[in-house]
């Protein structure tokens, strides 16, 4: 099983499913992390995290926390 | 004419919601470039050759399906108050994830009209949007803009005088207050901005951004993300201490040469010497000192700051310092509210909305006020300029530079320690989350920022001296010549407070000087200098030497001015902040809280360094 937090920097994956249950998930969908989206690590913060993502054209900061319970699939370099 | 018709903006944060808006109401609302700058939605008219409109500007939101108060805002304003249209502004180099928000307001509002914003932005990345595409698939009006340029403003006006005209109502749907639809809603609708935005847009290159990610990996390395930031602050300080000097002195020479032709007139009037002390040393005094001082950094500090903003750079501030707050269980966005807090630290409370969790929320609240706002910076920097700086010409601006990032630097590690403090005791809790969008670094309009945000500073700050110097000038002039048993008022006061003061490494006086500020922290030094020269009569003009000269001659040395330094940053709100933080937490307990502790800290450091200096002696 490979989670969002495991992507490195350049690597790209699909969303496969958000194991989080409370709010933050409705706000996750509407950034577009939705089932099959195609996701891509571009950076990481000076202390390693947060980490951003390019979601749908926007590049969004997420915290450790929130990256270890996306479930992704189809890493690719 | 017909009546007045409603139309509300909405659109996600960040995609120039707010030029749209100053560009159709002619309004100077200021922009910004983060996450829900507009806090508060904002009102606007317009018209046309047809129709007289009403703009609400609401809340910048990725959704109708409330995820937090904003959002709340916005769905019940549209959904409640039924405007007759809605504009929903998209940024053309983001289409598919804000027409998320497009098919979600189709469904609620009565008619809509698409605004694919930044399309100047758009083509400089060889990215191209097929407007017409978009309009049929998605069976709405849609405009493409270039806020900057009028014609594509006008185009806007044309559709959305059609619209109102011609258009259908389409009808309302229930959809988003059913709580048990809304995953399934919130991702088919996500599914259909896809299909839509499928062959709507095409890109010339596909990785245009590129030029966006160098420049982050730069500004957020772990080698150089911190000091850059400790840089760019220098940088702009310096600019500010050494731009503000000379027209300062300039200012106080002005005042000097106005306050002798104002004393010839009120003689040549036979004014009452009373009175005319009370309006020249008291009030006019008071003034020219408080505009002095404050205007020129002000006016140098903020269009800097807002270049800043305008470029991009505060999310990533957020973004490096997110990691710090979490580990003071806290939320990164507090980083955005403490930048706030240097304009003024009511801003920065109101400012606090954007943070989603309640407590994370109130820790930025309660611990807005360790930077130094409008009021109090300048203060600042005057202390430093008369007693730390050292060193002639250059050297003077370039010490002062340093001592004042220090101080600042010392004022966000105060606030890290207060969340700190705050976060073990009464505000316990696991750090929520941090979800933050970084915008793409857009060219500021120079010139046009800096024209706005200095004459913006001139008014706010000219404006707060009418309201607040001249009463205080008054109240304190009336303060040190009332004599009760042959000492004026002011210094009974001022004795009082003394024993206490002496402990902090303060005097009577400063520490009066503290509390009668509590309207507004910029005349806290016009007050020391009338209770220090008695009757408020200062010898020779008004200037820095001259005031530095009055406060060695009453004790001052470099320990009282260090201490003066810690306490200006910690101590209590000012009466609009106070104020402010009651109105967004509506609870005394908490306002309580706001002020005192602070307040408590600052005693306490003041002390120990107090301590530590004696017995360094």
């Amino acid at each position: 099983m490979k989670y969002l937090y495991d992507l490195k920097i350049g690597e790209k994956c699909r969303v496969d499913k958000i194991l989080i249950y409370d709010s933050l998930r409705r706000r996750l969908i509407d950034l577009g992390l939705t089932p099959d989206t195609l996701v891509e690590c571009v950076g990481q913060s000076p202390l390693g995290d947060p980490k951003a993502f390019l979601i749908k054209g926007a590049v969004i900061a997420l915290r450790y926390e929130v990256c270890k319970s996306i479930r992704v699939t189809e890493v690719l370099a | 004419m017909s009546d007045i018709i409603t139309v509300a903006l909405a659109g996600n944060p960040n995609v120039g919601k707010s030029t749209i808006f100053n560009a159709l109401t002619g309004m100077k609302q200021h922009t910004g470039n983060w996450t829900g700058k507009t806090v508060d939605s904002a009102l606007g008219y317009f018209k046309t050759e047809t129709h007289r409109y009403r703009l609400v500007d609401l809340p910048g939101t990725y959704s109708l399906i409330p995820h937090s108060a904003e959002e709340k805002i916005a769905r019940d304003y549209i959904y409640n108050e039924k405007p007759e249209a809605v504009i929903v502004v998209c940024d053309a180099t983001c289409l598919e994830r804000n027409l998320n928000l497009v098919l979600q307001t189709k469904k609620i509002a009565r008619r809509v009209i698409v605004c694919v914003n930044l399309l100047d932005e758009a083509k400089k990345k060889g990215i191209s949007v097929d407007l017409d595409l978009l309009a049929h698939r998605l069976g709405v009006r849609v405009v493409g803009v270039v806020a900057r340029q009028n014609k594509t403003i006008k185009n806007l006006l044309f559709a959305l005088d059609e619209a109102v005209e011609n258009d259908e109502l389409t009808t309302q749907s229930n959809d988003f207050l059913n709580y048990e639809l809304q995953e399934e809603l919130a991702i088919s609708t996500v599914k259909t901005a896809e299909k839509i935005f499928n062959g709507v847009v095409t890109y010339k290159n596909k990785n245009y951004q590129n030029h966006d990610r160098k420049i982050d990996k730069i500004l957020t390395s772990r080698a150089f993300g911190y000091p850059l930031m400790l840089l760019l602050l220098c940088i702009i300080f310096w600019i500010t201490i050494s731009g503000a000097n000379y027209p300062s002195d300039l200012l106080f020479s002005a005042f000097s040469w106005v306050e002798i032709k104002l004393s010839e007139f009120l003689n040549l009037i036979h004014l009452p010497t009373v009175i005319h002390n009370a309006l020249v040393f008291g009030i006019f005094r008071t003034v020219s000192f408080v505009v002095s001082v404050m205007l020129p950094p002000m006016a140098i500090f903020f269009p800097l700051f807002t270049l800043l903003e305008d470029l991009g750079y505060l999310p990533r501030v957020a973004y490096n310092l997110d990691k710090p707050f979490k580990k003071c269980n806290a939320c990164g966005k507090q980083a955005l509210t403490m930048c706030m807090g240097f304009g003024c630290n009511a801003v920065g409370v109101t400012g606090c909305r954007i943070i989603d969790s309640p407590r994370e929320r109130l820790l930025a609240i309660l611990t807005n006020t360790f930077v130094p706002c409008n009021g109090r910076f300048p203060t600042i920097i005057a202390i430093i300029t008369m007693f730390l700086a050292v060193g002639g010409g250059v050297l003077s601006s370039v010490s002062a530079t340093l001592i004042l990032t220090l101080v600042i630097v010392f004022g966000i590690l105060m606030t890290f320690l207060a969340t700190k403090l705050l976060s073990a005791t009464v505000l316990k809790g696991v750090p929520s989350n941090f979800i933050l969008e970084m915008p793409p670094y857009r060219k500021p309009e120079f010139l046009k920022v800096i024209i706005r945000s200095v004459l913006d500073r001139t008014v706010y700050v000219l404006g707060r001296a009418l309201i607040t110097a001249v009463p205080a000038g008054l109240v304190i002039f009336i303060m040190s010549n009332v004599n009760i048993s042959d000492k004026a008022l002011l210094l009974h006061c001022a004795d009082f407070l003394d024993p206490f003061a002496q402990l902090m490494g303060l005097d009577g006086v400063i520490l009066l000087g503290f509390i009668l500020g509590f309207p507004a922290n910029e005349i806290v030094v016009p007050i020391i200098i009338m209770a220090y020269t008695g009757a408020g009569i200062i010898s020779g003009d008004m200037n820095l030497q001259n005031v530095q000269e009055l406060f060695v001659s009453n004790g001052w040395d470099i320990t009282t001015a260090i201490s003066m330094l810690i306490f200006s940053l910690c101590h209590w709100p000012c009466a609009t902040t106070v104020l402010t933080i009651k109105k967004e937490t509506a609870s005394f307990k908490w306002t309580a809280l706001a002020v005192f502790l602070p307040t408590a800290l600052g005693i306490i450091i003041c002390m120990l360094f107090n301590l530590l200096i004696k017995l360094l002696h």
